[in-house]
C-alpha cells in the first residue's frame, strides 16, 4: 500500500487551491488524484469571462483563471496523478483508486475531498413525454460546443434559469442558433442579474418566469416542446400550453454535489446533499475534509478557492495535532427561510477566532435580520442584511468567543423586515 | 427613455435612463453611474472558441483583448469564426489584430502546445 500525508481528491479549482495552501503551510507530501487528463475541472469548459474579480482583481475567463492556479500548483512541484478515479474511501482513510495500471490503494493521514458537482438530468426532474435526441444538460452542451467544437442545435429552448443555462443561451446564439426562450418554474430567476442582462436581454431572448416544460415531443430527434404556466404550487395551469418547434432543449435545472464515493448516508447532509461538515470543513470521519462544489454549489470560483484554503488550513492543523479536543461542540439548525446552512455542527478549537456560516435563502428577501439563538431563545448574534436572493450565497462571520460558554444546540431565525 | 436592470449588486434595481442620461429608479449612486455608462456606451467582452489543428486539443478558447461596443458583437463574432490556427499558442497572445477593420484584437485564453492534453 502507498502511504501519503495529504491526499486531495479532484484537481479542479478547489483541489488546486487546497494543495497550494497546504504546501505553503509546510505539508510537502501531497498527492492530487484527478480522474481526468488535466487540472482545472469544470473551468476548462467555462470559456466566458467573470472569474477572479476577488482573487486577482481582474476579470478573467475560466481557462485563464485555471492557468494561474495550475502554474502555482506546478511551481510547487505538487504531485498530480491523472486518470486516477477514486472509487471508495474507508474510515481508515484508505483510498481505492482505479487507474490505467489497475486498482491502487493509498493510505492517507488526511484527505481533502474536492470532486465538484454533477447536473440534474431529464430523468431526475421527471420531464414528461418522449426521450428523443436533442435533450441535453447545459454542461453537456457547453462541453460539446466549447471543447469538441460541435454545433449543439439550431432552434433551442432552455429549461431553468441557472447560470450555466443563461451562459449557454448566449453562447449558442453567438454560434448562430436561435434561442427561443428560457422557462423558469420559479417566479424569480435562479441566475445572477448580470447573466440575465448580458446573456438574455442583450440578445432579446425572452425569460418566462413561472413556466415549465409540460411535454417533450419527438421520435428520434426532438421536434417540439410544450410550455405551460404554473400556479403557486408549481402545477401547470390548463389552457396556458404553448408549442415551440425546437431541435434542442437545454436543461439547466440544478447542480448536485458529487458524493458517489460516500454512499454512506451517515456522512451526508440532506440540506446540501454534500458531506456533513463542521466549521473546520471537517467531516464526521476524522481527517477527511471537503470544499468546493462537492460541499455546496458555488456561483463564484473566488469563494471556492477561499473555502478550499480554509479546509486546507484545517487539514494542516489536524495533521499537526490529531487529538485536539474541542472546547465546545454543538449543532446549529438552519432557519426555515434558508435553503441550506454550512456548517450545521460546530467544534470550537483553541485556535479558532471566528466561525464562518454560509447559506442561501429560499426566496428573495429585500431586508432581513438574521439571528442566531440558543435553546432559551436568547439572541447570541444578529445582523441585518440587504437584498438576499437564492442565486447568491450569503456568508456571515461570528466571533468564536461568543461560543465559549455554549454547549447546547443553536438555531437561526430570519426575520423578514422588507 | 431606456429601461434596464442594474447589475452592480443583488438588489437589481429597475433603472430608467432618459435622453439626457438622467437615471431614475436607482437605490444608490452606483446605479446612476452604471445606467449612464450602459446607455451611453455599453461594452462587452466577447468570448468564443476557434479550431486549432495539429494538437490533441481541438478548440482554442479566445476573447477580445478589450471589451467591445455592444453593437459590434455579431460583427466581431463573424470575424472570429474565420480564424483557424495550426501552431502552438500562448495564453494572452494576440492571434488576430484589427479583425474586419473593426479595431478589435483577438487574444488566446489558453496555452496550447504538443504537451497540452484534451479535457
Ligand atoms: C457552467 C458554469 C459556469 C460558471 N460560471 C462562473 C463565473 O462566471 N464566475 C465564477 O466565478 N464562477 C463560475 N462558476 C463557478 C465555479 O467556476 C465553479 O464552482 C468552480 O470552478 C468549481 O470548482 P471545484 O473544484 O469545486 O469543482 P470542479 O471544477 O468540478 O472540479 C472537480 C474535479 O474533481 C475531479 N473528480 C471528480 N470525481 C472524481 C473522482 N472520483 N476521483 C478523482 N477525481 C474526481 C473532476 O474530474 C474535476 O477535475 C461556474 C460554474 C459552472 C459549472
Ligand atoms: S442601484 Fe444601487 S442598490 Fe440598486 S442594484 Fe444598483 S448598486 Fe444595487
Amino acid at each position: 500500500m502507498i502511504s501519503r500525508t495529504l491526499v486531495i481528491i479532484g484537481g479542479g479549482s478547489a483541489g488546486m487551491a487546497a494543495a497550494i495552501k497546504a504546501y505553503d503551510l509546510g505539508v510537502k507530501d501531497i498527492l492530487i488524484l484527478e480522474k481526468g487528463r488535466v487540472l482545472g475541472g469544470i473551468l476548462n469548459q467555462c470559456i466566458h469571462n467573470g472569474f477572479g474579480l476577488q482573487e486577482f482583481q481582474e476579470e478573467l475567463t475560466g481557462p485563464e483563471f485555471l492557468a494561474r492556479y495550475a502554474a502555482m500548483t506546478q511551481e510547487r512541484n505538487i504531485e498530480v496523478w491523472f486518470e486516477h478515479t477514486v472509487l471508495n474511501i474507508n474510515a481508515n482513510k484508505e483510498i481505492t483508486v482505479s487507474s490505467p495500471q489497475g486498482l491502487v490503494i493509498i493510505k492517507a493521514q488526511a484527505i481533502i475531498f474536492t470532486v465538484g458537482c454533477y447536473e440534474r438530468s431529464a430523468g431526475a426532474i421527471k420531464l414528461p413525454g418522449d426521450r428523443p435526441k436533442g435533450v441535453i444538460t447545459a454542461g453537456q452542451a457547453q462541453y460539446y460546443q466549447n471543447i469538441l467544437g460541435q454545433k449543439v442545435g439550431k432552434q433551442v429552448f432552455v429549461l431553468g434559469s441557472g447560470d450555466i443555462g443563461l451562459i449557454m443561451a448566449r453562447r449558442l446564439t453567438l454560434e448562430g442558433a436561435k434561442v427561443l426562450g428560457v422557462a423558469e418554474i420559479m417566479p424569480y430567476s435562479n441566475g445572477l442579474n448580470r447573466n440575465i442582462v448580458q446573456c438574455l436581454e442583450d440578445y432579446e431572448i425572452p425569460l418566462y418566469l413561472s413556466h415549465t416544460v409540460t411535454k417533450v415531443i419527438g421520435k428520434e430527434r426532438l421536434e417540439k416542446i410544450e410550455i405551460s404556466k404554473v400556479d403557486a404550487n408549481y402545477q401547470p395551469i390548463l389552457g396556458t400550453e404553448k408549442i415551440y418547434e425546437v431541435d434542442t432543449l437545454v436543461l439547466s435545472v440544478g447542480l448536485i454535489p458529487n458524493l458517489e464515493i460516500f454512499n454512506n448516508p451517515k456522512f451526508v447532509t440532506s440540506s446540501t446533499r454534500g458531506l456533513l461538515v463542521d466549521n473546520h470543513f471537517a467531516s464526521e470521519i476524522p481527517g477527511i475534509f471537503s470544499a468546493g462544489n462537492c460541499l455546496h454549489v458555488h456561483d463564484l470560483v473566488d469563494f471556492v478557492v477561499k473555502e478550499a484554503r480554509i479546509a486546507a488550513t484545517n487539514a494542516y492543523h489536524y495533521l499537526q495535532n490529531q487529538n485536539e479536543v474541542s472546547l465546545q461542540e454543538f449543532a446549529v439548525l438552519k432557519a426555515k427561510e434558508m435553503g441550506y446552512l454550512i456548517p450545521e455542527y460546530i467544534r470550537i478549537h483553541q485556535s479558532d477566532t471566528a466561525v464562518t456560516f454560509q447559506f442561501r435563502v429560499r426566496f428573495p428577501i429585500l431586508k432581513a435580520r438574521i439571528k442566531l439563538l440558543n435553546a432559551k431563545n436568547e439572541v447570541l448574534f444578529q445582523v441585518v442584511r440587504l437584498y438576499l436572493i437564492p442565486s447568491e450565497m450569503v456568508s456571515l462571520e461570528v466571533k468564536a468567543a461568543l461560543f465559549l460558554q455554549n454547549s447546547e444546540p443553536l438555531h437561526y431565525e430570519v426575520e423578514v423586515l422588507e | 427613455m431606456k429601461k434596464l436592470i442594474c447589475i452592480i449588486c443583488p438588489r437589481g434595481c429597475h433603472l430608467e435612463v432618459d435622453e439626457n442620461l438622467n437615471v431614475t429608479g436607482n437605490f444608490c449612486s452606483r446605479g446612476a453611474i452604471y445606467g449612464k455608462q450602459e446607455v451611453s456606451n455599453p461594452t462587452r467582452m466577447i468570448t468564443s472558441t476557434i479550431p486549432i489543428t495539429g494538437f490533441m486539443v481541438k478548440m482554442l478558447p479566445v476573447r477580445t483583448k478589450e471589451p467591445v461596443k455592444k453593437a459590434l458583437i455579431m460583427k466581431v463574432m463573424k470575424e472570429i469564426k474565420k480564424i483557424v490556427l495550426d501552431r502552438p499558442v500562448q495564453a494572452g497572445e494576440v492571434i488576430a489584430t484589427n479583425v474586419g477593420n473593426l479595431g478589435v484584437d483577438i487574444v488566446a485564453s489558453a496555452t496550447i502546445d504538443k504537451e497540452t492534453k484534451q479535457y
